[in-house]
């Protein structure tokens, strides 16, 4: 009993000891940081800078009263995170409730399957009717940027979603899919064998991306997962620089001119596309159609259980006999032809394409919409690319196009920071994310490979 | 064309990017060897100490200075470009690792928060100084100092390869003589044991990325000026990812073997130039890269995560 009250004294003692100021609690280190972010922010938000004056960004910043919204709004944040416990509890009931009250409406939706058909129907009827009815920019806008990315989103997704692997030079294996069209169809400089249309290309450009994809993945999927991803980034740079300096084969920084339009003459089925943004959009989404039910069927087969049993644990999948490299260059290899489709499409729909086209800036968009939207969720990536293309574009008069680049930035790092899983999750990996967190497994595919392959 | 030739006259530009390959690699290195992670926004590290130098300078420094005073705005320059660069690496493992080191995250996250800050940064840096090159002030005139076999060695090349080597020799001081250094090097080796031992995991971290930082920021400063004269928002991704390489062409975690993995992959690509031609100068480092991970990967040294030295 006397043990147990000195042993009591003592850790008050030792209380006292550990205990801080009032001006040690961290959450002063904390509002400092806010200030910083607040002083980031107004940077963000404010004019351009000019390059002949160096400091004009930061003094036009700062002088405006930018800066004071910025720093209130963000000691605010801080503010409710510190103390606005209340507030944060009404607004967590507030979630729940409506989580709850929502809550049979997502059972019945889970276990009805014609619902859930009818769900899908009705999207792909709003999917063909809204664009015929919207101005010709907005068709534009749908067809080069978010049909295309949404292609390439659901390609990505395999990689980083399902496979668990970082890919920074995704673009690459677009701009190969283009380059195949440009050669298939003739108009590189070097001259192909025989050439065929721009939608004939198509296997041809896939098959090209499934060697290119083979090939880089093979020595660098045996592994640690990281390499990955830097090889990816300069197989990215090697691609771009041998379109843009080998004038013999890619005619260099000019670029490749008169793609044709893709045109189908099969039996009695004769169509032309041309200049008019509409017909591509059908074609996309004809694409994305099949696409999305292949690879529905594709998760949850042996292939993609595959997948996520080496995602989940990559010791134990290789012990009970997987060969993990083979699986992660397959799921490397699909992404990679996904992507060439996409490449095929938008080279023929321009007609143009030149080395600018596939610059690295679009991998870490086409990574920021796999992330924002949900990683391994085809309707969170298809909803993050159509989200993330359509704002930017909705704000252009008030946000310079340029400046989307650092808010896409700053929402991978919130979001890897606040919701890793994405916006619309898919539920296992959301579930292998908290796992993995507490101590269990890994939830990407970036250990090294266990068991013998190592060169 | 004729390399034999001319081997000097390669061979002296390639020591010279060489030495900054290897001040970069370390940042790289000292970071994987602590988090066991690839700093990706460590080429931003480098770009903001490249224009945090150039806005000090253009500022600060007076027109086409002289003598004395022209070292005296190097060492300022260099002053400057290292303390901007340790203060984003600051940032950054503040801001985009720390929160998720708290949650256990996977490896995965870690690398998408990386890609998103460095993303982050070379936007914003472009919305701050436009997006096209900003020439860096001139502080002296380039001359020769003295000649190799006929080929001249510039005051630049002179600067870059004796900072560089400076910087390598005080850094290989710091991790092995000084106690942070110890701190380092146990953390590297099994943070948990070493926290067990009294070493503050988190003080540990944050110095390793402020001593890249610094080092990475100096590059910057020193690219800036010496090779490229001039800085612009893109600047750091070409050298970042080189020195990426060099870093595993040395066996990454191994500091001495960054350095000597820098080096040798600022000689490589310069001696391939009059093989290939000069465009292709970059395609070398990635060809280079992946031959080493696919027949070495364990690179030239040998991975020592932990031994760091």
């Amino acid at each position: 009993m006397s043990d147990t009250t000195a042993a009591k004294s003592f850790s008050v003692d030792v209380a006292k000891l550990r205990r801080k100021a009032w001006y040690q609690q961290p959450r002063w280190t904390r509002l400092l940081g806010m200030v910083v972010l607040g002083f980031i922010l107004a940077l963000m938000t404010g004019e351009d800078g000019n390059p002949a004056e160096r400091l004009s960004a930061f003094t036009g910043a700062f002088e405006s009263a930018r800066l004071w919204i910025c720093l209130a709004i963000l000691v605010g944040v801080w503010a409710l995170v510190e103390f606005g416990a209340p507030v944060r509890n009404v607004a967590r009931q507030g979630r729940q409730s409506v989580g709850k009250s929502l809550e049979p409406t997502r059972a019945m939706f889970r276990s009805n399957g014609w619902l859930r058909l009818g769900g899908l129907v009705l999207v792909l009827v709003l999917a063909i009717v809204i664009p015929a009815n919207t101005s010709l920019f907005w068709q534009e806008v749908l067809v080069t940027q978010m049909g295309i990315f949404m292609i390439i989103a659901v390609g990505l997704n395999v990689v980083v979603g399902w496979a668990g692997l970082l890919d920074l030079g995704f673009i690459a294996f677009y701009a190969i899919g283009a380059y195949s069209c440009a050669f298939w169809t003739g108009h590189m400089p070097v001259k192909p064998p025989f050439t065929v249309g721009a939608l004939e290309s198509i296997p041809f450009a896939i098959v090209t991306c499934l060697i290119a994809g083979v090939l880089l993945g093979a020595p660098t999927l045996r592994l640690r997962g990281d390499y990955l991803a830097i090889v990816t980034l300069g197989f990215h740079e090697i691609v771009y620089l041998v379109a843009k300096n080998s004038d013999g084969f890619t005619n260099g920084s000019r670029g490749v001119i008169g793609i044709p339009h893709p045109s189908i003459h099969i039996g009695p089925i004769n169509y032309d596309w041309t200049l008019d943004p509409l017909p591509y959009w059908y074609l996309l989404l004809f694409f994305l159609v099949v696409l999305i039910f292949l690879y529905n069927r594709l998760e949850h087969s042996r292939i993609g259980r595959t997948w996520t049993a080496i995602r989940e644990d990559e010791v134990a999948a290789s012990a009970t006999g997987i060969n993990t490299v083979r699986y992660k260059l397959l799921a490397f290899a699909i992404g990679a032809s996904t992507s060439g489709l996409a490449g095929v499409v938008y080279s023929s729909k321009v007609g143009f394409i030149n080395p600018e086209n596939f610059t690295i800036v679009l991998s870490v968009l086409a990574l920021a919409y796999v992330v924002f939207g949900g990683m391994g969720s085809i309707a969170g990536v298809l909803f993050g690319a159509a989200l993330l293309v359509w704002l930017p574009n909705a704000l252009r008069d008030i946000v310079p196009e340029q400046d989307r680049f650092i808010y896409l930035g700053a929402l991978l790092v919130i979001m890897m920071i606040f919701r890793p899983q994405g916006v619309i999750p898919s539920r296992r990996r959301q579930r292998e994310l908290h796992m993995a967190e507490a101590g269990l497994g890994d939830a990407d595919a970036m250990t090294e490979p266990t068991g013998g392959v190592k060169s | 064309m004729n390399l034999f030739h001319n081997f000097w006259d390669y061979f002296i530009p390639g020591l010279t990017t060489g030495s900054m390959y290897a001040v970069i690699a370390i940042g790289y290195t000292l970071v994987y060897g602590v988090l066991q992670l690839i700093n990706f926004a460590h080429s931003e590290v480098f770009m903001m100490g490249g224009f945090g130098s150039l806005v000090v300078l253009s500022e600060l420094a007076p027109q086409s200075p002289h003598g004395f005073t022209s070292v005296v705005w190097v060492i300022v320059g260099m002053i400057a470009g290292a303390l901007v660069g340790a203060l984003t690496a600051f940032g950054l493992e503040k801001a985009a690792y720390k929160p998720l080191r708290k949650r256990n995250a996977p490896k995965l996250v870690f690398l998408i928060s990386a890609i998103g800050a460095s993303f982050f940064l070379y936007n914003l840096a472009g919305k701050l100084w436009g997006r096209n090159p900003v020439p860096m002030p001139e502080l002296y005139t380039n001359g020769e100092v003295f000649s190799v076999f006929g080929t001249p060695v510039k005051i630049t090349q002179l600067i870059i390869i004796g900072s560089a080597v400076a910087m390598m020799i005080g850094l290989d001081l710091v991790v092995n003589r000084t106690k942070m250094g110890a701190g380092i090097r146990a953390v590297a080796q099994d943070a948990e044991t070493a926290g067990l031992m009294g070493v503050d995991i988190d003080k540990i971290i944050s110095r390793t990325f402020i001593i890249g930082g610094l080092l990475g920021g100096a590059a910057g400063f020193l690219y800036g000026f010496g090779i490229s004269g001039q800085v612009w928002f893109t600047v750091g991704f070409l050298p970042g990812i080189k020195a990426f390489a060099a870093a595993v062409l040395g066996g990454i975690g191994n500091i001495r073997g960054a350095m000597l993995g820098g080096l040798l992959l600022g000689i490589v690509e310069n001696l391939s130039s009059p093989l290939f031609g000069t465009q292709w100068i970059d395609v070398t480092a990635f060809v280079v890269l992946i031959l080493v991970l696919m027949f070495r990967p364990t690179g030239i040294m040998g991975e020592r995560l932990g031994r760091s030295a």
